[in-house]
């Protein structure tokens, strides 16, 4: 039971224990960087309580070691996130420098930090080493996106989907990729991914003409802000409650700790970019990007906690 | 304090089984049945639910429905709007019976 007030769900590694798993590692073949908690927003979801406030971002010497490790190692994906990565000067020269490593590259984004003029440039570099753009975009309607993004996003959102139509971007035959990540706005489980796709799918294109690659749909992370909203709205308890009735073993084998690696802004190493918002280092202790020398072995234990439940509920987050 | 109403029953609804397993086999066979996705979606399903929840008043099903509008990707705004569907027909239920009133009325009067 947790030590609070849970006298509805076990801890996530009793869970585990309950269950006879074990969650390690195996292949390494993600690289996700972190470039740093600032952002132009401040959304209720953020597990990371990224916002305009914050000062943590990857310095260029930081971004060196970064294309430094990954030259020397083999990864078939590198994930770009932040914050707003848009917002980190040297966002530019990673992509230029890791795409070329990889098969695939991706940058998360909240779409309104793409909309400034100042990141035309920006999408011409996405556009040239074909990176694919996974945007938020929580929900259809405008009023439930603002109360969890904030006032004129939901407008700015809608225009930069439209630009990177226009550049290519989720267009078929294009080969550019444009993807959406639809999450809950509030305590309750994520919409089944199919459904919710094809239902973005129809009136997407029906207001707005918009199209996209695909659409993951996610639970909501009790970290960071959200974990405050939890908190004090009263909701923590039957959030975790849904979440760990909803514990899935099979959704375990393709968590995506077990195959990536995360980096934060200042260049230590996590098992995901969850972890790193809970400060519960790789194999146990902090490791510096530029002292590591190998990827970890495949069966060394991953880092778990109470929050792991987001990513077993259901069919999972990968 | 005591009411009839308690949420923590809600989750105790397949405890009826107990009573008649074979008629709550058949009941819940066929309620799964009825939301799964068919003509209508999950979603809109969900969405009939909810109306029909305020039109019987039942604070389970109003409980149960608007959780299960929000996972099925539903908004509020929607679901408000479901639930005047289902005002609209209560009022317009007792309205259009203002009609029977004024045939016997009309019928008993000069």
């Amino acid at each position: 039971m947790t030590e609070n007030n849970s006298d509805k769900f076990e801890t996530f590694h009793q869970t585990l224990v309950n269950n006879k798993l074990d969650l390690v590692r195996g292949e390494t073949s993600i690289l996700q960087i972190n470039v740093g908690y600032l952002c132009n927003l401040a959304c209720k979801h953020c597990h990371l309580e990224a916002g305009p406030a914050r000062k943590e971002i990857m310095s260029r010497q930081t971004a060196e070691q970064v294309v430094d490790f990954a030259s020397r190692h083999s990864f078939k994906i590198i994930d770009i996130t932040g914050g707003a990565p848009e917002m980190n000067p040297n966002l530019a020269f990673l992509i230029e420098k890791l795409a070329p490593l990889a098969p695939k590259m991706m940058l998360r984004s909240n779409l309104v930090a793409m909309h400034a003029d100042q990141q035309a440039h920006l999408v011409e570099i996405l556009k040239k080493n074909r990176v694919e753009i996974v945007a938020s975009f929580p929900a259809l309607n405008e009023a439930q996106m603002e109360m969890q993004r904030g006032s004129g996003v939901f407008q700015e959102s809608v225009e930069v989907l439209q630009m990177l139509n226009e550049q290519g971007f989720g267009i078929p035959g294009t080969g550019l990729e444009l993807s959406l990540v639809v999450n809950p706005g509030g305590a309750f489980m994520p919409t089944d991914q199919a459904q919710q796709e094809k239902r973005f799918r129809e009136v997407l294109q029906k207001k707005w003409n918009i199209e996209f690659s695909h659409l993951y749909s996610f639970a909501n992370v009790p970290l960071g802000r959200f974990k405050k909203w939890l908190d004090a709205s009263g909701n923590y308890v039957d959030y975790m409650t849904k979440l760990a009735q909803a514990f899935n073993p099979c959704a375990l084998e393709g968590v995506m700790c077990r195959n990536l690696i995360s980096v934060s802004w200042d260049g230590f190493l996590y098992d995901c970019d969850f972890n790193q918002a809970l400060s519960l280092p790789l194999a146990g202790n902090k490791q510096h990007i530029s002292r590591m020398d190998a990827l970890p072995e495949p069966g060394q234990p991953i880092a778990v906690s109470d929050h792991c439940f987001s990513c077993t509920a259901g069919s999972g987050f990968t | 304090m005591e009411t009839y109403y308690q949420p923590s029953d809600l989750p105790k609804f397949g405890e009826i089984a107990e009573g008649a397993p074979e008629l709550a086999k058949k009941f819940f066979d066929y309620y799964g049945a009825v939301f799964a996705e068919g003509e209508l979606t999950e979603r809109e399903k969900s969405l009939i639910a909810l109306a029909v929840a305020h039109a019987i008043q039942c604070p389970y099903c109003i409980d149960a429905y608007t959780n299960t509008c929000l996972e099925k990707g539903s908004n509020k705004a929607e679901m408000t709007e479901a639930v005047h569907v289902a005002t609209a027909i209560r009022g317009g239920a007792s309205l259009v019976h203002g009609v029977q009133m004024r045939n016997v009325a009309s019928k008993i009067s000069f």
